[in-house]
């Protein structure tokens, strides 16, 4: 039975392992496109513009309450449409194509976005207000204070809830195993419907997501350690 | 949604990386979809690659088009709307040509023909029916044949039998047995696992697919007669786009080259092990 | 936009959602039960008991809860094992195969919540308790819990709202809730759009009612931070 895992022509080793290969590709850019959405979230959130934030919360609230399924679905079947929409805009008037990899970045990333965007305007709300007018005090700029107290602040304050985001992010990958793309979980459905054997190729697929989402906890760990070297313990 | 739109638009940028489909109107590059999981019409082997009847006719139609082939996979439940995006162009997934898909799609082809039938499990009652008619043609029921279907009718009171979601074989469950409970599954192998676990107590679909499917399980025989015609269609065909009419009368060519020459008979023979085209 | 498709799939979309309701109920309440006992399992002084709550908790958050469901739909049953033995009458039925990954999902996911509230009650509270001579369980129902509980209530209503979201994944395996309707119109009327942006408004409507709740709840259980007319 085993050899059903084994790699080569015979096995479904080496699609288990390019499956994970392109899980990693598909979380890593959909959280990295999920902090620039969080940022811009954020920073309309706390920018003061009402219409900005009303926006950003619409956008937070309606992700965060549709099931991730349906939203991937949304974006699988009219992700060309619109983007074809937005193109046309610009005065191109053909006929764009959106390979499933894009469409799977984007959709998670949006899933990705609205959930670091509470961490990040969390964390930008953390710095002390006390600090910032300090930095004024000083006499830097503002662009000067962003980059030399609040980024770093909270950068430090976020890392913990971008953490957990991330862990968030991998696990609804999963899900656009729906729009065919060759990663972990579609993978092992397609093998476990071709050799009838769905308990060896689910529990293979759950042993790949725990080693993803072990490794990726002992980096965060890492990387809040490297954050907190500089603040005194109490 | 304005906001989606707008994030969008950030796609749009990324989607310069993405390839613009080749040019509509020359069909020098076709984009097909099949399931993947529908063996032997089309399958994926265990090395990732699409394989069955229909990818090796894929390419052989496109030979005959001297058009460049892509062939993917598509999960059977969104096969049409995906088709109706644009995301490829032909659809080649053992998919039935009926009056429903008509409206939204058109089909070139037929291609094969292949009769619906019942699988269950080795021993249960239902295997042990017997009926006088080898063959049902649901066009035209004669009595005899209404006496097998009433047959059925009672032999699966109480019982629950598995299709594939959005196929003739849900269409026959709902039209013909309405009482009998249906439960849909993604694919047809997956219905095939509940047979075999005993969540369902039988499984209807296309009969060289349940064949498969039952050559594999011990536990699992083929029942009852073969249903054909009606609601069940009439063969299967490649679906496109309504709009593409310069395509189907192209593909309607290769498919008729294609069953002059023996190439259909060939692959048939080679995948099924009996000849399935359509004469 | 078909509008008039639209309001014609409504009734069909909603007579999914009392079976979304119950599924999330069910997984919720029974999840809750599964979630103390592993609180109460990582607090406790037994290395193993310790050691077992953790194992699930790695385990189930650490995956996909379409694994989670998958492994025990499809992949319990193959087990001839488990097929004959008592569980398969409840294995047997997709509902509660699907209350089960969501039932154990959630109970690793609060079970985390608890134990955080549990560990956030101050301990000069209990101290105190114990030198007013209250026994364990009595310290327990009048100082810890109810500490813990206000501690607790804003990320489990969080947990709540996943859990509707994720009961959509119940589809996947036939059950036909709001999700599995979904998809079941869109093989009829191929209409993605209408149907799933639908669907979307029900799951949204369904979250902003449980979200008003838990608020509720929340203000209910904290008079002392009301300001005082």
């Amino acid at each position: 039975m085993l050899e059903l895992l084994s790699f080569g022509d015979r096995g479904w080793g080496d699609q288990l392992l390019m499956g994970a290969a392109m899980t990693v590709a598909v979380s890593v850019s959909a959280f990295l496109l999920g902090l620039v959405f969080g940022a811009a979230g954020a920073a309309a959130k706390l920018g003061g513009n009402l219409l900005l934030a009303g926006l950003a919360e619409v956008y937070t609230t309606v992700i965060r309450g549709v099931p991730e399924l349906l939203v991937i679905y949304l974006l699988f079947f009219g992700g060309s449409g619109m983007v074809m929409a937005v193109a046309r805009v610009f005065g191109y008037d053909g006929y764009v194509e959106v390979n499933a990899f894009t469409i799977g970045v984007v959709a998670v990333g949006l899933i990705s976005g609205a959930y670091s965007t509470e961490v990040i305007r969390g964390a930008v709300q953390a710095v002390p207000h006390g600090q910032i007018e300090a930095a004024k005090a000083c006499g830097m700029g503002r662009w000067l204070i962003l980059r030399r107290v609040l980024v770093p602040q909270t950068l430090r304050f976020a890392l913990p809830g971008l953490g957990n985001v991330w862990q968030l992010t991998l696990k609804d990958t999963s899900l656009i195993s729906v729009t065919a793309l060759a990663e972990i979980m579609r993978m092992a459905h397609v093998a476990a419907g071709s050799t009838r054997e769905p308990f060896l190729f689910y529990a293979t697929a759950a042993v790949l997501y725990l080693i993803l989402t072990s490794v990726s906890t002992a980096v965060f760990e890492r990387a809040e350690r490297h954050a907190m070297r500089g603040v005194r313990r109490a | 949604m304005k906001k989606t739109v707008a994030a969008l638009a950030f796609g749009a940028i990324l989607a310069i990386a993405v390839s613009p489909a080749a040019a509509q109107d020359k069909w020098s590059k076709i984009r097909i979809a099949t399931e993947g999981a529908y063996a032997p019409w089309n399958a994926t082997a265990p090395s990732g690659e699409l394989i069955g009847f229909e990818v090796d006719l894929a390419r052989e139609l496109c030979r005959k088009m001297n058009a460049e082939c892509q062939i993917l996979a598509q999960d059977w439940d969104g096969i049409i709307p995906a088709l109706q995006q644009g995301k490829y162009d032909v659809i080649m997934a053992g998919m039935s040509i009926t009056d429903e898909r008509k409206q939204v799609i058109d089909f070139a082809g037929p291609y094969g023909s292949e009769p619906t039938a019942f699988a269950t499990i080795k021993g249960s009652a239902l295997a042990g029916m017997t009926f006088d008619l080898k063959g049902v043609d649901l066009a035209t029921v004669e009595p005899q044949e209404q006496q097998i279907l009433d047959a059925l009718a009672k032999a699966l009171e109480g019982k629950t039998v598995g299709v594939q979601t959005s196929t003739i074989q849900a269409n026959f469950m709902e039209r013909l047995l309405p009482q009998v409970r249906m439960r849909t599954y993604g694919t047809l192998d997956e219905a095939g696992i509940d047979l075999v676990n005993g969540r369902l107590d039988a499984m209807l679909g296309d009969r060289s697919a349940a064949q498969e499917i039952v050559k594999k399980e011990e536990s699992l025989t083929m029942f009852g007669p073969n249903f054909v015609r009606g609601v069940l269609g009439e063969g299967v065909g490649a679906g496109l786009r309504q709009r593409d009419q310069d395509l189907k009368a192209k593909l309607n060519a290769a498919i008729a080259e294609a069953n002059g020459d023996g190439t259909i008979a060939r692959l048939s023979e080679q995948w099924f092990g009996y000849d399935i085209s359509v004469k | 936009m078909n509008w008039q498709l639209m309001w014609d799939s409504l009734p069909t979309l909603l007579s999914g959602l009392p079976l979304t309701v119950q599924l999330v109920a069910l997984a919720e309440v029974l999840g809750l039960g599964v979630a103390m006992g592993t609180a109460l399992m990582r607090l406790s002084t037994s290395r193993i008991a310790d050691a077992v709550a953790r194992a699930y908790v790695f385990v189930f958050r650490g995956t996909p809860l379409l694994v989670q469901i998958f492994l025990i739909y499809y992949g319990l049953g193959q087990f001839p094992v488990i097929r004959e033995s008592v569980l398969w009458v409840f294995l047997r039925e997709p509902y509660w195969c699907a209350v089960l990954a969501l039932m154990l999902n959630t109970g690793a996911y609060t079970s985390e919540i608890i134990r955080g509230a549990i560990l956030s009650v101050p301990h000069g509270q209990m101290e105190a308790a114990r030198a007013c001579g209250m026994s364990r369980f009595l310290m327990f129902r009048r100082i810890v819990a109810p500490i813990a509980v206000r501690q607790a209530l804003p990320a489990y209503g969080n947990e709540v709202i996943l859990m509707v979201k994720a009961s959509s994944l119940a589809s996947t395996i036939t059950l036909l809730e709001i999700t599995g309707l979904a998809r079941r119109l869109i093989a009829q009327t191929y209409a993605v759009f209408e149907i799933f942006i639908l669907a979307g408004a029900i799951y949204l409507a369904l979250n902003f009612l449980i979200t008003r709740l838990i608020r509720f709840a929340e203000w209910r259980l904290t008079p002392y931070l009301r300001a005082r007319a």
